[in-house]
C-alpha cells in the first residue's frame, strides 16, 4: 500500500454487541477518520494513530465477520468491514501506521547514521536482554572508544538471526499425502468426519488450483465453507472408489461436484507451459512428435507391453500416480506465500506467481547451458590445479600442518605486507635448500639433540612450575579456579577488562592493513584505549593484596602480552609508514 | 588432445582419454578402412558417443579426397540433442586446432512438430495436426491459389524460404533443433524445409532411427543419401524391435469406421471434381498408365508419409487397370474394408500367413495380390489429385492401404493374427487384426545394402553373436569391450530375499503376494534412508507398478518412503512424465533427494540418463520378461525357432536381460561416477539368467552378492557409499592405467599397447 491512504465502507461499533453504525472509514498513515452515512449521527471519529496501542482482527475462516479492532488506552474502536480482502488492506496500512508512530517514541538515535526503527528496536532489545553486552556497550561506545556502528558490525550475527527467523526461512509443505486425509468414523453411523486444519486446506489449495479457484468463487456467495468441503470430500471419495462410471454419473448431476472430478485445467495449462522450458535432454514430448512408426494403428499393437485402459470416462479418472507427481512438484516448489495472505489472494494473483516474467531468451540460454553441462564428461577434462587443500583426512597430521601453514602465512601477510613476495619460494629454490640441508646432515650427522637442551629445560620448568604451583595452592578440586580466590571486586574488574580488551583487540586487528584514512584514525583511537587498558591492568596488579599478587600476575600476564603484541605491531607499522617515501600498494 | 590412430590424426576434445575409447576408435577405424559393417559393445559411461564422433570426423578430415558422410541415428529426440551438443564441443575444438578447414555442417532433423516456427501451425496439439496444418499452408496447389487470391493464407516462413531459392543455405556449423529454429526465426526461413534440404549436403546428419528404418519416412527423407556414408545406430540393443515395429500394422473397429468415413468423403470430392474439373481426373488416369515413377519430382511440401513397404520391393510398373479410375479404386477399398470388418467379427483367435490371407481376400473380395500392393501409392496419388490437405483426417484409410500394400508385398516373415479381445481383459470385446512382422532383417536390409559402413553400437549387445543372426548381416568387426575401472564404482547386487528371509520375485504366481509386495516396499524404504540424492526404480510393467504403488500406499509404506524422499512416477502421459523427470532432477539438484518410479520397457528406460547424483541406486524390481501369452510374441518366437534356430526360452531371457541391463546401465556416466544396482528377484541368482547380463556388470558381481536379503544389501550399500565418498587417484595409480593423458598415450603407442589395452 504505497498510496498511504485507504477508504473503505465499514460499520463502527462502540462495543462487540453494538449493531454498528454504517459509514466510511478513511485511513492514512497518521490518523483514521470515520464518517457515518447518517450525517446527523454523533459517531464521528478522528483519531491519530499515536493514541492507538495495538490492533486486532478476526481471522478468515472463523465464523466471525471481518472486524478490525484498534485498541487505545481506554478501550477500543471496532470496525466491521464488508469483506476480508478489505480487512486485509486496512490491516496492512494500520500496521505500517502504528510502526511509524511507535518508532517516533524510540530513544533518539545515538549514531550519526540513519537506522530503520525496526533495527534500532532490535538493538535496544538485544542490549536489554544481555546485561553484559549492555555493559560493554556502555564502556566502549559511550566513552567514544568505538562508534555505534563499529560496535554492532562485529555482532551482525546477533542482528541477523532475529530477522531471518522471522522472514527468510519459510516452512515448506510436508511431503505427506494430503490426498487421503483420513476420515474419522464414530463407528455407529455411516458418517465420517474430517478434521481440517488451515495447514491442510492450504496444501489442498496448492495441490489443486482448481479447488482453490472454486473455493474463491463459491464461498461464501454460493455455499458455505462446510458445504464446500463436504462436496470436495465426496468427490475425493468417488475417486478413491476408482469407479469412473459412478463419478461421471455424479458429475453429470451436480455441476459443482464436477469441478472436483474433472482434470484440473489450470494444471494442464501450467504443464504445457512448463514443458516448453524443460531440459531438452529430458523432453520426451518432442520425442513423441518425431515418432512416425507409432502412428495410430501402426507398430505392434497388442504384444502386452502396452497397457489397456478403458477409453470412456477418461475425463474422470485421476490416478494415484498423478497425485504423487503433483505432490512432489508442489513440495519442491515450496510455499511462496505466507499462510495468512494466501486466502485473500485472488486467483489471478495465484496464477500470476507462476508466470514469473522470465524472458524467452533467458530460458533458451538456460536450456543450452544445461545441455552442455549434461554432455561434459568431467573426469576426462584436465584437472585444474586446485588452490585449496581437498578435505581428505587420510593423514590428519598433513591436513592440520597445511592449515597451520596457511595461518602462518596470513600472519605474515599482515605483519610484513611488503616482504610478502619474498615468501613465495619457487619450488626449485625450496628443493635446493632442502637438498643443501640434507647433504649437510649427511656430512655432519644429526646434531644429536634436535632441540637445545637448555631451551627445552627452560620451557619444561616454566610449564611445570606454573601448573604445579597453581595446583598446590588450590588443592585438588579442579572446579575451583584461580579467579575464585580473588576478591569479588577484583574479579569482576578483571573479567570486564578481559572482555573489553578482547573487543578492542578484535577491532584493532581487523583494521589491518590500513587502507583508508578512516581506518587510520580508528587504529590510533584504539591504540590509545589499548594503552589505557594496559595501565589499568598494571594498576590491578599493583594494588592487589600481596598474597594474591603472584596469582594475579599470572592471570594478567597473558592479557598484557596480547595487548603488548598489538602495541608493538602498531609501532612497527607506523615506523614502516613514516620511514619509506614510496608507499607500497594498499597503504594510505 | 590430438593423437594418431594408424594414418588418421584424431582430434579429441578432452585432455584425457579412457583406454577403452582408444580401443573403440581403433576398431571403428579398421571397420571404416575395410568398408564393412561393425558391431561394437562398450559399457555405458565410457564415452562412446564422443569417441565415435571424434573418430569419424577426424577420419573425414584426414582423407579429404573421399569424405565420408556420417548419418547418426538415435532412438529419441533428446538423445539427438545430446549428440549434437557433444558434436558442437568437438567441432569447436577442431576449429581451434585446424582453423577453418575443419568446418563441417551438421544438422539434426526432426518432424515439423519439433522444428516449425509458425505460431499458428504450432498451436495444434499433436504431431499429425501440425503436419496437416503445415500442408494447409504450403501445399503446391494452395500456394498456386494464393498467388491468385491474396486472401488465402500461406506460411510466411515457407514463402520466404522459397523466395530465397538456392541462396537459402545453412552456413557451416553444428545445428541442434533449437539452433535450427533460432536460425529460421532470424532469417524468416522455414527451418523444417531448410533442414530437409540441407540433409543432402551436410557432413553429419543426426536423426531418429525411423528416418532410415521405417520405409514410410525413409522413402521421403533418406532416399538421396550417398553410398559413401557411415551409418551409426547408437543405443542399438533394441534395433530388432524397431525394425519389426516399422513393418507392422493393425486394424481395429475404429479404423474400419474411420476408413468408411474417409471413403465417403473422398467419394463426394470425386463427384465434385467430376462436375467441375473432370480433366484433372483424366490426367491422373493417364499418369497412372505410365507407372508410379512420378514420385520423384513432387514438390517437397506435397510429400507425406511414403509407401510402407521397402522401395526395392515396389515394382516400377504401371498401376493395375482395375484401380486406375478413381471410383473403381474406391470400390476396391470399400470391398477390402468390408472384408476386413467381416474378419474382425471372430470368436476365436486366428493366425494366418500373409499368403493364405491374400488368397482369401482374392476369393471373398475379389482383390488380387498385385492390386493390394499398389493400394498405398494409388491412394497417395488420389489424395493429391483431390487436393486433400487435412491428411490427419485421413489416417484411417491410409492405415488400410498400408495394410494392403504390406500384405501384397511380403509373403514371408509376417503373420496375420486376429484377436477378438485382449487376453487380460476378456470381458471387453476389442477385436483387432494385426499384420505383424517377425523378421527384423527385412527393414534393415536396404540400409546394409545401400551404405558402405553401418555401425551398430550400444552398452548392451550381449550375446554379441546373436545380433548378426537377428539382423542377417556379416560384420567385419564384432567386439565387446570391458570396462577398466579405477575403483569399483559400480556395485551390482542380486537381492533374493526380503527382510523376513522369504524369497521375492515378480513371477506370475508370486507378484500379487502381499508378503512380496511388503518386502519390496521395506527394501525401498530402507534404501531410501541410506542412499543420498536420487534413486531410480524400474518395474516390469505399468500395471504392475500401478498395483504395487497402490498397495504401498494402502499399507503406509509409501508414506514412510516419502518422509525420506520425494516420489515421482512415469505415467503414460508424456507431458506429465517429462515434468516429473524435470522435477526429479530439480529435487536431486537441490539436495532434497527423490525416487523415480519407471517401467522397464517404457519411454524413460529407453533414453533418459540417471547419471551422477541423479541416480546413486537403481533397483530393478523383477525380471522384465515380455508378456509371454501375447500371440504376436508366440508367433515371433516360432518364426525365430524355424528360421534362425533360436530357442524360445533363450530369446525370452536374452530379451529380458538386455532390458534389465539397459535399465541399470543408465546410472554410470563416467569412471568418476558411481552407483549401485540391485536386481531384486530370486530368479537373477540362477546362472542361466545371470549369465546373459553384459560382461561389464558380471565382472563386478561378486559371488558374495548373489543371494542377498534386505539387511545384507543394506549393509553392503552403506559400506559401498562410504568407500565411494573417499577421494581417489583418477588415473588408476600404480596398476593398469584407466585414464590416459597425452603423454601416457604417446608412450603407449611407442611401446606395446596391447599390454595396456587387453
Amino acid at each position: 500500500m504505497s498510496t498511504g491512504q485507504v477508504i473503505k465502507r465499514a460499520k463502527y461499533k462502540a462495543s462487540v454487541k453494538d449493531p454498528g453504525t454504517p459509514g466510511v472509514l478513511k485511513l492514512t498513515e497518521e490518523k483514521f477518520v470515520f464518517r457515518p452515512n447518517d450525517p446527523t449521527s454523533n459517531k464521528k471519529l478522528e483519531v491519530e494513530f499515536k493514541l492507538i496501542q495495538s490492533h486486532k482482527h478476526t481471522k478468515e475462516g472463523s465464523n466471525k465477520p471481518p472486524w478490525l479492532n484498534l485498541v487505545h488506552s481506554q478501550g477500543s474502536y471496532i470496525f466491521e468491514l464488508e469483506s476480508f480482502p478489505d480487512l486485509n488492506v486496512c490491516r496492512e496500512l494500520v500496521g505500517i501506521a502504528l510502526a511509524l508512530n511507535k518508532s517516533g517514541e524510540a530513544p533518539p538515535a545515538i549514531s550519526e547514521e540513519q537506522l530503520s526503527p525496526a533495527e534500532m528496536a532490535l538493538r535496544i532489545k538485544l542490549l536489554q536482554e544481555d546485561s553484559k553486552l549492555q555493559k560493554l556497550h556502555k564502556e566502549l561506545v559511550a566513552s567514544g572508544k568505538l562508534t555505534e556502528s563499529e560496535f554492532w558490525a562485529t555482532r551482525k550475527k546477533l542482528l541477523d538471526k532475529d530477522e531471518s527467523r522471522k522472514l527468510k526461512q519459510q516452512i515448506g509443505f510436508k511431503n505427506s499425502m494430503i490426498f487421503d486425509t483420513k476420515p474419522m468414523s464414530d463407528g455407529r453411523t455411516n458418517q465420517v468426519k474430517f478434521s481440517l486444519t488451515p495447514e491442510i486446506k492450504n496444501q489442498i489449495f496448492a495441490l489443486k488450483p482448481a479447488v482453490h479457484q472454486a473455493f474463491l468463487k463459491f464461498v461464501p456467495s454460493k455455499m458455505t465453507e462446510k458445504d464446500f468441503w463436504n462436496k470436495y470430500f465426496r468427490a475425493e471419495y468417488l475417486h478413491s472408489t476408482k469407479n469412473a462410471v459412478a463419478a461421471a454419473a455424479e458429475a453429470a448431476e451436480d455441476e459443482d461436484l464436477a469441478v472436483f472430478l474433472k482434470d484440473d485445467e489450470i494444471l494442464e495449462k501450467e504443464a504445457r507451459k512448463k514443458v516448453r522450458r524443460v531440459d531438452p535432454t529430458l523432453d520426451m514430448e518432442a520425442d513423441q512428435g518425431d515418432d512416425y512408426t507409432h502412428l495410430p494403428d501402426h507398430g505392434i499393437f497388442r504384444d502386452g507391453s502396452k497397457e489397456v485402459s478403458e477409453a470412456q470416462n477418461q475425463l474422470y479418472r485421476r490416478t494415484l500416480l498423478q497425485d504423487l507427481n503433483r505432490q512432489g512438484a508442489v513440495v519442491l516448489e515450496g510455499r511462496n506465500l505466507d499462510t495468512e495472505t494466501e486466502h485473500l489472494k485472488s486467483v489471478a494473483e495465484v496464477l500470476a506467481r507462476t508466470r514469473q516474467a522470465e524472458s524467452d531468451v533467458d530460458i533458451e540460454q538456460e536450456r543450452r547451458n544445461r545441455l552442455s553441462r549434461m554432455t561434459q564428461i568431467e573426469d576426462l577434462q584436465a584437472q585444474d590445479d586446485n588452490h585449496f587443500t581437498p578435505l581428505c583426512i587420510k593423514d590428519p597430521r598433513e591436513y592440520f600442518d597445511s592449515q597451520q601453514a596457511n595461518a602462518v602465512k596470513t600472519l605474515d601477510d599482515s605483519q610484513a605486507g611488503m616482504d610478502q613476495s619474498r615468501c613465495n619460494l619457487s619450488s626449485e629454490e625450496a628443493y635446493g635448500s632442502l637438498r643443501a640441508s640434507i647433504s649437510k646432515i649427511k656430512t655432519m650427522g644429526l646434531s644429536d639433540p634436535l632441540v637445545d637442551p637448555e631451551i627445552a629445560l627452560k620451557v619444561h620448568t616454566g610449564l611445570t612450575k606454573n601448573i604445579s604451583s597453581t595446583k598446590y595452592h588450590l588443592g585438588k578440586n579442579s572446579k575451583e579456579s584461580v579467579l575464585d580466590i580473588l576478591p569479588n571486586t577484583t574479579k569482576d574488574q578483571l573479567l570486564d577488562h578481559w572482555v573489553c580488551s578482547q573487543e578492542l583487540l578484535r577491532h584493532f586487528w581487523s583494521s589491518y592493513p590500513i587502507t583508508t584514512p578512516n581506518l587510520n584514525t580508528k587504529v590510533s583511537r584504539l591504540k590509545d584505549s589499548i594503552s589505557q587498558m594496559y595501565s589499568k591492568l598494571e594498576e590491578i596488579k599493583v594494588t592487589a593484596r600481596s598474597d594474591l599478587r603472584h596469582q594475579l600476575s599470572l592471570i594478567v600476564h597473558p592479557m598484557q602480552q596480547v595487548l603488548d603484541a598489538a602495541l608493538l605491531h602498531y609501532d612497527a607499522d607506523k615506523r614502516k609508514r613514516n620511514a619509506k617515501g614510496q608507499k607500497p600498494n594498499g597503504y594510505v | 588432445m590430438k593423437f594418431q590412430i594408424e594414418d588418421v590424426t584424431v582430434y579429441f576434445p578432452y585432455d584425457n582419454i579412457y583406454p577403452e575409447q582408444y580401443a573403440y576408435m581403433l576398431e571403428l577405424k579398421r571397420a571404416l578402412d575395410a568398408r564393412g559393417h561393425c558391431l561394437l559393445e562398450m559399457p555405458t559411461g565410457t564415452g562412446k558417443t564422443i569417441a565415435l564422433l571424434s573418430l569419424i570426423t577426424s577420419y573425414t578430415l584426414s582423407k579429404p579426397q573421399n569424405p565420408v558422410k556420417l548419418i547418426y541415428c538415435t532412438r529419441t529426440v533428446h538423445e539427438m540433442e545430446k549428440t549434437l551438443a557433444e558434436l558442437k564441443s568437438l567441432h569447436n575444438y577442431q576449429l581451434q586446432h585446424l582453423g577453418p578447414s575443419a568446418k563441417i555442417l551438421a544438422v539434426g532433423l526432426s518432424s515439423r512438430k519439433n522444428l516449425c516456427v509458425n505460431p499458428t501451425v504450432l498451436s495444434a496439439s499433436n504431431r499429425d495436426s501440425v503436419d496437416a496444418g503445415c500442408r494447409k499452408l504450403t501445399a503446391s496447389w494452395v500456394r498456386a491459389l494464393a498467388a491468385e487470391n491474396p486472401r488465402i493464407q500461406t506460411c510466411q516462413f515457407f514463402e520466404q524460404y522459397e523466395r530465397a531459392g538456392s541462396a537459402a543455405v545453412l552456413p557451416p556449423g553444428v545445428y541442434t533443433l533449437q539452433d535450427l529454429r533460432a536460425f529460421g526465426k532470424e532469417k524468416g526461413w522455414c527451418p523444417y524445409f531448410l533442414a530437409r534440404h540441407m540433409v543432402q549436403f551436410a557432413n553429419v546428419v543426426v536423426y531418429s532411427y525411423q528416418y532410415l528404418l521405417d520405409p514410410k519416412v525413409a522413402g521421403i527423407i533418406s532416399k538421396e543419401m550417398q553410398r559413401e556414408s557411415v551409418v551409426v545406430f547408437d543405443e542399438a540393443h533394441n534395433i530388432d524391435n524397431v525394425c519389426i515395429e516399422a513393418l507392422s500394422v493393425s486394424v481395429r473397429r475404429q479404423t474400419i469406421e474411420g476408413a468408411r468415413r474417409n471413403l465417403s468423403k473422398m467419394n463426394q470430392e470425386i463427384d465434385k471434381f467430376k462436375a467441375t474439373d473432370a480433366g484433372r481426373l483424366r490426367a491422373e488416369y493417364n499418369r497412372l498408365v505410365e507407372g508410379l515413377a512420378l514420385r520423384g519430382d513432387l514438390p517437397a511440401t506435397d510429400n507425406w508419409l511414403s509407401n510402407p513397404a521397402l522401395p526395392d520391393d515396389i515394382l516400377k510398373e504401371a498401376v493395375p487397370g482395375n484401380i486406375r479410375r478413381a471410383e473403381h479404386f474406391l470400390h476396391v477399398l470399400r470391398r477390402l474394408v468390408q472384408y476386413l470388418e467381416g474378419r474382425l467379427e471372430t470368436e476365436n483367435v486366428e493366425k494366418e500367413s500373409p499368403v493364405a490371407f491374400a488368397t482369401s481376400v482374392l476369393n471373398h473380395a475379389g482383390i488380387d495380390q498385385k492390386t493390394l500392393k499398389f493400394c498405398y501409392d494409388r491412394l497417395h496419388s488420389l489424395m493429391m489429385t483431390l487436393e486433400i490437405t487435412d491428411t490427419d483426417e485421413f489416417l484411417h484409410v491410409q492405415t488400410i492401404c498400408d495394410f494392403a500394400t504390406l500384405l501384397g508385398t511380403y509373403a514371408r516373415g509376417f503373420s496375420i493374427i486376429i484377436e477378438p479381445f485382449d487376453e487380460r481383459m476378456p470381458h471387453i470385446p476389442d477385436p483387432v487384426l494385426q499384420l505383424c512382422c517377425h523378421d527384423a532383417s527385412l527393414a534393415i536390409k536396404p540400409v546394409f545394402d545401400r551404405f558402405q559402413s553401418v555401425v551398430i553400437t550400444s552398452g548392451t549387445l550381449s550375446p554379441i553373436d546373436l545380433y548378426p543372426r537377428l539382423l542377417n548381416f556379416n560384420p567385419v568387426v564384432s567386439r565387446s569391450f570391458t570396462m577398466s575401472l579405477t575403483r569399483d564404482c559400480i556395485c551390482p547386487m542380486v537381492l533374493t530375499r526380503g527382510s523376513d528371509q522369504l524369497p521375492v520375485s515378480t513371477k506370475f504366481d508370486m507378484r500379487s503376494d502381499l508378503g512380496v509386495v511388503r518386502n519390496y516396499g521395506r527394501m525401498l524404504l530402507e534404501m531410501a534412508s541410506v542412499v543420498p540424492d536420487g534413486i531410480v526404480c524400474f518395474f516390469v510393467s505399468y500395471s504392475y507398478m500401478d498395483g504395487i504403488v497402490n498397495s504401498w500406499n494402502e499399507n503406509g509404506i509409501l508414506m514412510d518412503i516419502m518422509q525420506h524422499k520425494l516420489v515421482f512416477i512415469e505415467t503414460q502421459d508424456v507431458v506429465e512424465t517429462t515434468l516429473a523427470l524435470d522435477n526429479y532432477r530439480k529435487a536431486c539438484d537441490c539436495g532434497r533427494g527423490a525416487i523415480f518410479f519407471s517401467v522397464a520397457r517404457g519411454k524413460v528406460a529407453e533414453g533418459i540418463d540417471f547419471d551422477r547424483h541423479y541416480g546413486r541406486l537403481v533397483i530393478m524390481f523383477g525380471v522384465p520378461f515380455q508378456y509371454t501369452l501375447s500371440k504376436i510374441l508366440l508367433a515371433r518366437l516360432e518364426y525365430l525357432r524355424d528360421t534362425f534356430q533360436i530357442k524360445e526360452g533363450d530369446f525370452l531371457t536374452f530379451d529380458a536381460l538386455r532390458q534389465a541391463a539397459q535399465c541399470v546401465g543408465r546410472v554410470i556416466r563416467s569412471k568418476a561416477d558411481y552407483g549401485m544396482m540391485i536386481f531384486a528377484d530370486k530368479r537373477y541368482s540362477r546362472h542361466d539368467k545371470r549369465s546373459k547380463l553384459p560382461g561389464w556388470i558380471l565382472s563386478h558381481l561378486h559371488d558374495a552378492h548373489l543371494n542377498l536379503s534386505t539387511d545384507m544389501a543394506l549393509h553392503i550399500a552403506r559400506e559401498f557409499l562410504r568407500k565411494m565418498a573417499q577421494p581417489y587417484d583418477k588415473t588408476g595409480g600404480s596398476g593398469k592405467k584407466t585414464l590416459l593423458s597425452q603423454e601416457d598415450l604417446e608412450k603407449m603407442l611407442e611401446g606395446n599397447m596391447n599390454d595396456i589395452l587387453y
